[in-house]
């Protein structure tokens, strides 16, 4: 055990590992300030597509040998959020296939797209990272790790600051729009914010796996809590939690980061739910 | 003026026509009941007095007590509602959101008319509970306070008594009777004709066919409603 514990602070005393964590309870955090009403106005599949379409803007960035993907993946996101979550509004099949059709384009042209352009070395690796996330996460730059406090000081602050809007709309968007709160704003903000997010988070976990960071603190709070504030305040702290622990494995372990932390947040979601089962029963 | 006019309307969704040349005003006070069978538009026309849907043709006039802060609406229930973790008391404080602007919190007036709905229609002992685990009669009940927090003037029910049984039905006509004393305008849909006459006192039936019947509910008796 003392074994284990001297080696994480031997690791915590390099500055891009204190960066891995801190950037990655950020990400985590954003996430799943929104999994709760993603999940429940029924958008989570919202977010796979972005995540995908996401991994395409990547694509291009990586053709035209841009340093920072950032500037073409947040725009390419956020124009993509807004027509996705307009045509999503009456969640029809229509809507459904029309998603499904735009998420599988931009992963087929964004590897079409790398493999034709990219002069990198390592293609494979380079599409493994951009899908599963790597150890980009211990390289990020001091401009990175402060893109990202800011990122999710606004996000946390949007948050904060539409709460009530944001429930009031989640909940009934019908009643919203008749007393006056516009809905559609707020699903335009919404749409934003998302983009912004899953931008942020292709860095941690990949493109694949960003719908775990913002679907599964949500049920797993949905699992045992029974209001919005609440569920809103355990997925996030679930979130942060398995965030930082998957972060810790990874590097104790040596496995990719993305997919040590859904591991973890698969973990936690049964826990929550045996927790769930039990407090039901009880 | 009447707080609401509608001109000759003509509703429907996706092009296809559903009620076609709809006339009638509501007064401030009055209790006016839309009846007529399933698919007849009575829901299509509720939103469209609320915004929600623009009409094919026709106008609807307003006079400025028809605003959407003056306005409370009972929808159905969606779905979603179904597993949306929520408390009583958020959702019937969300009701006060038309007055709060871009203000990100609520003032303790509005929290205090959010516990006074409550306790008027006796739900105030299950402001902790989560909604989803209500049963039927009190979600409406709960919709109904959240309906209340947004105005006292005008209230829209589309089906208020849906899913509920016979004496949870009649308590929620009673409620929403006593708010009609009290001088709240009600414009409610409804399946159930003999409420609707027992309490209203217009009735605007859309039937089969574009056949309208809109007037006071004696002379919606007197020629054998039931049959309009």
């Amino acid at each position: 055990m003392t074994d284990i514990i001297d080696r994480l602070a031997f690791y915590f005393s390099f500055t891009f590992v204190q960066y891995a964590i801190i950037v990655g309870v950020l990400i985590a955090l954003c996430s799943s300030l929104l999994g709760v009403t993603l999940v429940l106005k029924r958008f989570s599949f919202i977010g796979d597509g972005l995540s995908h379409v996401a991994f395409g803007a990547i694509a291009i960035a990586a053709a035209f040998s841009l340093t920072n993907q950032f500037i073409v993946v947040l725009p390419v996101t956020i124009i993509s959020a807004i027509l996705l979550l307009r045509t999503g509004q009456n969640t029809n099949i229509k809507g459904d296939a029309a998603l499904a059709m735009i998420s599988v384009s931009a992963l087929g042209i964004g590897y079409l797209i790398l493999n034709v352009f990219s002069a990198s070395a390592n293609l494979a690796g380079d599409v493994c990272t951009a899908l599963f996330g790597s150890i980009s996460i211990l390289t990020l730059s001091t401009t990175d790790v402060w893109l990202s406090i800011v990122l999710s000081v606004l996000v946390i602050a949007v948050f904060l600051l539409f709460y009530h809007k944001i429930f009031s709309v989640t909940f009934d968007e019908d009643f919203s729009t008749a007393t006056g709160t516009r809905a559609k704003t707020y699903n335009f903000i919404l749409a934003i914010v998302i983009a912004v997010i899953i931008s942020l988070a292709i860095n941690l976990v990949g493109a694949l796996l960003i719908s775990a960071l913002v679907i599964f603190p949500a049920l797993s709070a949905m699992r045992v809590f029974r209001s919005f504030k609440s569920v809103t305040i355990c997925s996030v702290i679930f979130s942060m939690v398995c965030a930082a622990l998957g972060i810790v494995i990874s590097i104790l372990a040596g496995t990719p980061v993305g997919s040590t932390i859904v591991a973890v947040d698969i973990v936690g979601f049964a826990i929550f739910s045996l927790i769930g089962f039990i407090v039901k029963r009880g | 003026m009447p707080q609401l006019t509608c001109e000759k309307l003509t509703l429907g969704y996706e092009g296809k026509t559903v009620v076609s040349d709809l006339s009638f005003a509501v007064n401030a006070g009055e209790y006016l009941c839309i009846v007529g069978e399933n698919g007849s538009g009575k829901s299509t026309l509720m939103k469209t007095i609320l915004n929600l849907k623009t009409p094919i043709s026709g106008k609807i006039v307003t006079d400025s007590g028809f605003a959407t802060t003056e306005i409370g609406y009972m929808p159905q229930q969606t779905a979603a509602q179904k597993d949306f973790p929520a408390s009583v008391r958020e959702v019937v404080r969300s009701g006060c959101l038309n007055r709060v602007g871009l203000r990100p919190f609520f003032t303790r007036a509005e929290k205090q008319l959010a516990e006074d709905n409550m306790q008027k229609l006796g739900i105030d002992h299950l402001a902790k509970r989560c909604y989803r685990e209500l049963s039927g009669g009190q979600q409406q009940r709960v919709l109904l306070a959240r309906a209340l927090c947004a105005t006292r003037k005008i209230l829209l029910l589309d089906e208020p008594a849906a899913g509920l049984d016979p004496n949870a039905t009649a308590e929620m006509y009673e409620v929403i009777a006593s708010l009609n004393k009290g001088g709240t305008t009600i414009i409610m849909i409804s399946h159930d004709i003999e409420a609707s006459v027992r309490y209203a006192s217009h009735i605007l039936h859309i039937g089969k066919g574009s056949s309208v019947f809109f007037g006071t509910k004696e002379d919606y008796v007197d020629r054998g409603g039931y049959g309009a």
